[in-house]
């Protein structure tokens, strides 16, 4: 993107390396030079806020491995181990167990961010695609982090997660026990989990790293959601406008977090994962992690099993194709004031099946879960790709400093008058 | 104080200089600029400490911290080995030849000069009882070897008498004496 440094060493020392490994230039330009539309919300700060969860994840991960053993006789006495006898064992556990909650809430947030104002869209495409794989793959880390601690939750999830592939016609059976390496969830399986939970964080990592590099090859959006026409004009450079503004969203992103690993360390886990896990017997009430209840009601609302599987997938999937469903030319919702209605459905109805997959699967669940599947499904596939036709969407500003300025004629006298106030 | 150049206001054009390079003058704002980066070197400070403490010893691993040996089944001339705390512990019944060759050393001319006395409990002659790991770089030597009948280190040969001593090759110290006493006239307690 134009506007970038053409950062040049001052030490003799410095431009030797430079000219062998521009390193530092790469930084300057991508963390310093970085020019950001000075239009961006607070929503613009959950990728720092994501990225230092990724750290912490993999942190406190690390550590945990160092005492954490993968054997199915011993996995569940670990876990206690590292809260009882472990020095500040009880810290990393509950760490790293909220942290992957509040990885999702930022998450979630974060996509949130991007379906309101347009992000996905050109020349975002790719952009949006790699996050929706890092999405997956975050899913996949979750779902086998949950299996280490071998409670009653961390078995029966595995074996219902393990069972959507026995859907599958003909070979389903066949590629479960694979999945397995036995004839049921056992110790092969944990330790395979194990072994898979520790490589995902790294491969999101680097799929982050192309998330980053294609943001930054073709600028960020913002919630006017219109081009930079001049850097001069339009844009701050990212040091020190954003990395305040993130170092300040982070802070209070950990006080939040804060908050549930010293008050309420367990209120987003289940209690039956405090009960060693027994193949004989399934819990009561089997729920997932709040964070795949959405998903999980869409697998539950669907009369067939393949087609719950599918239909649960699909969810997913359908997020990638989103960019050429949505045929609208105007990215953010503040100028379409149908989508913007329509959003605020759609967020209520993902939600909504969030709360409907806490719920026992019968009665009015069901059928409510069955219409909320249905709206989910016709947001993207029906309401998206006709709305680009019949909308008529308001006039956009002419460029992202004329926006900033029409909201903010009062504060520039302010700013003329006092500008370390502002 | 901190300097920091003059910038220009990107939504007002309007040119503004936070301080200028000539006030000497601490402003509210320095203040603040360092107040928040201490509070956030203590936070990281406060943060990093668990970090560092989950690798020491864990609760478990302390639990294991004494070991009582009962010491009548070992024959007179015989070492045994005991665990504690993870490491070799050599106890060695000494005959009366041993116990003579270890006190006649000439003390001058040990390497780790110490009297044979100081290396055992008094009254306690025959039990010689070391921790059973070279003090070169770390192997487990092998008992009655060695040019002084005490313990020769396979690693890279450094030979102990039967006190325990080092008298030839690259280990620097004595074997080690860990802590321990007599809880009657056959039992000792490590640790």
């Amino acid at each position: 993107m134009e506007g970038h440094s053409s950062y040049q060493p001052k030490s003799k020392v410095a431009q030797w390396f430079e000219s062998r490994l521009p390193l530092v230039g790469l930084i300057h330009s991508s963390a310093i030079a970085y020019p950001v539309p000075k239009n961006l919300n607070y929503f613009w700060t959950f990728g720092a806020i994501l990225s230092f969860m990724l750290v912490v994840q993999i942190v406190s991960g690390i550590v945990l491995a160092m005492h954490y053993v993968a054997y199915a006789p011993v996995a569940f006495a670990r876990v206690e181990h590292i809260m009882r006898d472990v020095s500040y064992g009880w810290l990393m556990r509950y760490i790293h167990a909220n942290g992957a909650s509040m990885f999702f809430i930022a998450v979630y947030i974060h996509i949130f961010r991007g379906l309101y104002y347009g992000s996905y869209k050109a020349p975002r495409e790719v952009l949006w695609i790699l996050g929706v794989i890092i999405y997956l793959l975050m899913m996949a880390a979750a779902f086998m982090g949950y299996v280490l601690p071998w409670g009653q939750m961390s078995y029966w999830g595995a074996t219902v997660i393990t069972n959507l592939f026995s859907a599958i016609p003909v070979v389903g059976e066949v590629i479960v026990q694979w999945l397995w390496g036995g004839y049921s969830v056992g110790d092969p399986t944990l330790n395979r989990f194990f072994a898979l939970h520790y490589l995902l964080p790294f491969m999101i990592a680097g799929v982050v790293g192309l998330h980053i590099w294609a943001l930054h090859h073709v600028g960020q959006n913002n919630p006017d959601g219109i081009d930079v026409k001049s850097v001069s004009k339009d844009t701050v450079p990212f040091t020190p406008y954003a990395t305040i503004k993130d170092t300040f969203a982070v802070v209070l992103f950990i006080i939040f977090f804060s908050w549930f690993i010293f008050y309420t360390p367990n209120y987003l886990g289940h209690s039956d994962n405090y009960i060693p896990a027994n193949p004989m017997s399934t819990p009561a009430h089997i729920v997932p992690e709040w964070y795949f209840l959405p998903f999980y009601a869409i697998l539950r609302s669907i009369p067939d099993k393949l087609g719950g599987v599918l239909a649960m997938f699909a969810a997913i999937a359908v997020l990638a194709f989103l960019p050429w469903l949505d045929t609208s030319k105007v990215r953010s919702a503040r100028y379409r004031p149908l989508f913007r209605i329509f959003f605020w459905i759609f967020a209520v109805v993902a939600v909504g099946l969030g709360y409907l997959g806490s719920q026992p699967a019968d009665g009015i669940y069901v059928i409510v879960s069955r219409i909320f599947t249905v709206y989910y499904f016709a947001h993207f596939l029906i309401i998206l790709p006709l709305l680009g036709f019949i909308e008529k969407t308001k006039p956009l500003p002419a460029s992202i400093a004329d926006a900033v300025l029409a909201k903010g004629g009062a504060t520039v006298v302010a700013g003329a008058a006092a500008p370390e106030t502002k | 104080m901190l300097q920091r150049g003059s910038w220009t206001d990107d939504r007002t054009g309007i040119s503004a200089v936070a301080h200028t390079e000539t006030s000497q003058k601490a402003t509210r704002r320095d203040f603040l600029y360092i107040a928040t980066g201490a509070v956030g070197a203590a936070g990281v400070a406060g943060m990093v400490w668990p970090f560092v403490s989950q690798l020491q010893p864990d609760a478990s691993v302390l639990a294991l911290s004494t070991t009582e040996v009962d010491l009548s089944p070992i024959a007179e001339g015989q070492i045994v080995t005991v665990q504690w705390r993870g490491k070799p512990i050599f106890i060695s019944h000494r005959t009366k030849k041993e116990i003579e060759e270890a006190r006649s050393a000439d003390i001058a001319s040990l390497r780790d000069p110490q009297p044979d006395a100081d290396r055992v409990k008094a009254g306690k002659d025959q039990w010689l009882v070391v921790i059973g790991i070279c003090t070169h770089l770390g192997c487990v030597p092998l008992g009655h070897q060695g040019a002084y009948d005490g313990w020769f280190c396979p690693c890279h040969g450094s030979v102990y008498d039967t006190s325990g001593r080092i008298r030839q090759g690259p280990a620097p110290l004595n074997l080690a004496l860990p802590p321990y006493a007599f809880t009657s006239d056959t039992k000792i307690v490590i640790g």
